[in-house]
């Protein structure tokens, strides 16, 4: 059916079809509009669910992980700091292999305080274990968050998939939706490691320096295979539902000489920007990246790169920067832009490429002079 | 692509009337997108509201700069706040008044939102209802057909006072 749906309306559409056993709930801004459209769902009878309200971040991510110990399929949704009270338990639901499902709308870290999009929140989880996707339309933050159930469940991933969308700007921002009807799409949930009451057994037990770094390696084979599962996954999507994606997406990439490289709303914008560069001559493209973990393998050979940064590592640098820099080892252009929802253009971005400077780093709005 | 900035204060509707607008484009056939601008979040503060309009799907986030259409639903924000700012050459501007404004020595289009609402006893928290009164002259200025103005309205909202209140507003507005 066509709609015309918020971001986060789009997320708690498709989470009333994936149909969660157990959804625990509390609200931060911009995030609130989720779980509160979850709760009218339930409340209406939509479908079946334990719906807990919660008292902090902290309870809604151990509440998802007791649930999805017992083989449930969960959901929780959050921001910013509640995302960064839920930290310990972010690595508790991935060490344990539980396929929560979490939608993080992007928010900036205070103080000072700031309720608008920013990237560092998710981006300072990022070695927590957690699969990363980051939206860029309300389509694609309802298909990925279909989607993030079917590739956490499966038995070669079985960790947890957090799916990104931009506070504000994809949170609230009206826009054209189809919602689907998935079928058969999302399997039902088999947890092989399931608590059965009949079989009982000890879960995360004391383990040894003999044998822990075991259970790492075999998290990351799993983040490995997540390649391969996302594609199989985003393929049959495509083929039944007609939408496609990828760990990227690109736009007017194939002959381009500079591509703006970038995450979220930030790199649909950018598309606006590089048809203005066509025109002027300069052959640019954008390629978004969708996954960030599993981060993409990506061939960037011969190509100028300007990425656009809504984060920053202190003392190190732009975590999308350093992070293309390590697996593709090339000089870039790295633009800090968009922090705490600093207004970022397409005639910005457009400057951005124009002035660009290989291998320097420039906070925009920052004057030399300050 | 056709964009709108709207002006109001906090409680007033502005969001809530870029959010119809949206609705009734995509009525009409047409790609839209509604973004608020939510700075403080209080009643009474002023706030701004974008709509855009288009055939093709839109890809801008970024807030309205050049609007085609201003529309200011309280008049009292027009010493506080530029509601002119960037506004395109021959764009227009729509205020909420019982009689003939000018801005910046240029003449605008008026409407008594307030009066349509009390009349229509559309009154929330003592706060005179604007959001849907206002679809009315924005379809009497062709952004937008007015059935898909009363239909956009009627999905969100059940009182069909609100669907009175537009058509009068459409009858209403002074060109």
């Amino acid at each position: 059916m066509k709609v015309i749906a918020t971001g986060n309306y789009a997320v708690a559409e498709a989470v009333k079809q994936a149909s969660p056993a157990v959804i625990a709930a509390y609200p931060i801004t911009p995030q609130t509009e989720i779980v509160e459209r979850i709760a009218q769902f339930v409340t209406h009878g939509d479908f079946p669910c334990d719906y807990i309200p919660v008292e902090s971040e902290h309870s809604a991510m151990a509440a998802c992980i007791g649930a999805a110990a017992t083989g449930a399929r969960t959901f929780t949704a959050t921001s910013s700091q509640g995302l960064l009270y839920m930290h310990e338990l972010l690595h508790w639901a991935a060490g344990a292999r539980l396929p929560v499902v979490m939608a993080n709308v992007n928010r900036a870290v205070g103080p000072p305080w700031n309720v608008w999009a920013d990237h560092t929140d998710a981006l300072s989880q990022r070695d927590t274990g957690w699969l990363q996707v980051y939206a860029a339309t309300a389509q694609e933050a309802y298909d990925a968050t279909l989607m993030a159930f079917r590739i956490a469940e499966d038995w070669r991933v079985l960790l947890p998939v957090m799916v990104n969308l931009d506070g504000f700007l994809l949170s609230h921002t009206m826009q054209d939706l189809e919602t689907v009807d998935p079928g058969s799409f999302i399997p039902p949930l088999h947890l092989p490691h399931a608590i059965d009451t009949g079989h009982p057994a000890a879960y995360a037990p004391l383990t040894g320096p003999k044998d822990y770094y075991r259970f790492r390696w075999d998290m990351e084979r799993s983040m490995r295979d997540a390649r391969g599962v996302i594609a199989e996954t985003e393929e049959d999507f495509a083929g039944r539902f007609g939408r496609r994606y990828g760990m990227t997406s690109e736009y007017r990439c194939e002959d381009a000489e500079v591509l703006v490289i970038a995450m979220g709303t930030l790199a649909k914008e950018a598309e606006v920007a590089v048809d203005r560069l066509r025109v002027e001559g300069t052959r640019a493209g954008v390629l978004r990246i969708r996954w960030f973990r599993p981060f993409p393998k990506l061939d960037l050979a011969g190509r100028e790169v300007v990425v656009i940064d809504r984060d920053y590592s202190f003392g190190f640098g732009g975590v999308l920067a350093h992070s293309l820099c390590s697996t593709a080892r090339i000089e870039l252009y790295s633009v800090i832009a968009g922090l705490g929802g600093q207004e970022v253009t397409h005639g910005d971005i457009a400057s951005f490429v124009r002035e660009r400077k290989d291998g320097e780093e420039h906070w925009f709005g920052v004057k030399d002079d300050v | 692509m056709y964009e709108i900035r709207i002006h109001s204060r906090g409680g007033q509707g502005g969001v809530t009337a870029a959010r119809l607008i949206a609705l009734a484009a995509f009525r009409d056939g047409k790609h839209a997108t509604a973004t608020p601008f939510y700075g403080a979040e209080r009643r009474g503060a002023p706030i701004v509201a974008f709509a855009r309009i288009d055939e093709n799907p839109i890809r801008i986030y970024s807030q309205v700069m050049n609007p085609d259409l201003v529309v200011v639903l309280d008049r009292t924000l027009v010493p506080v706040v530029k509601v002119l700012k960037g506004l395109k050459p021959h764009g227009t501007v729509l205020v909420n008044s019982g009689h003939a404004v000018t801005l910046d020595h240029q003449r605008v289009h008026h409407v008594d939102l307030t009066g349509i609402a009390l009349a229509e006893d559309l009154v929330i928290a003592g706060e005179p209802v604007l959001d849907t009164p206002v679809l009315g002259a924005i379809a009497r200025l062709g952004v937008i057909s007015l059935a898909s103005a009363t239909s956009a309205i009627a999905e969100m909202f059940t009182d069909p006072r609100n669907v009175t209140a537009a058509e009068r507003a459409y009858r209403e507005l002074v060109l």
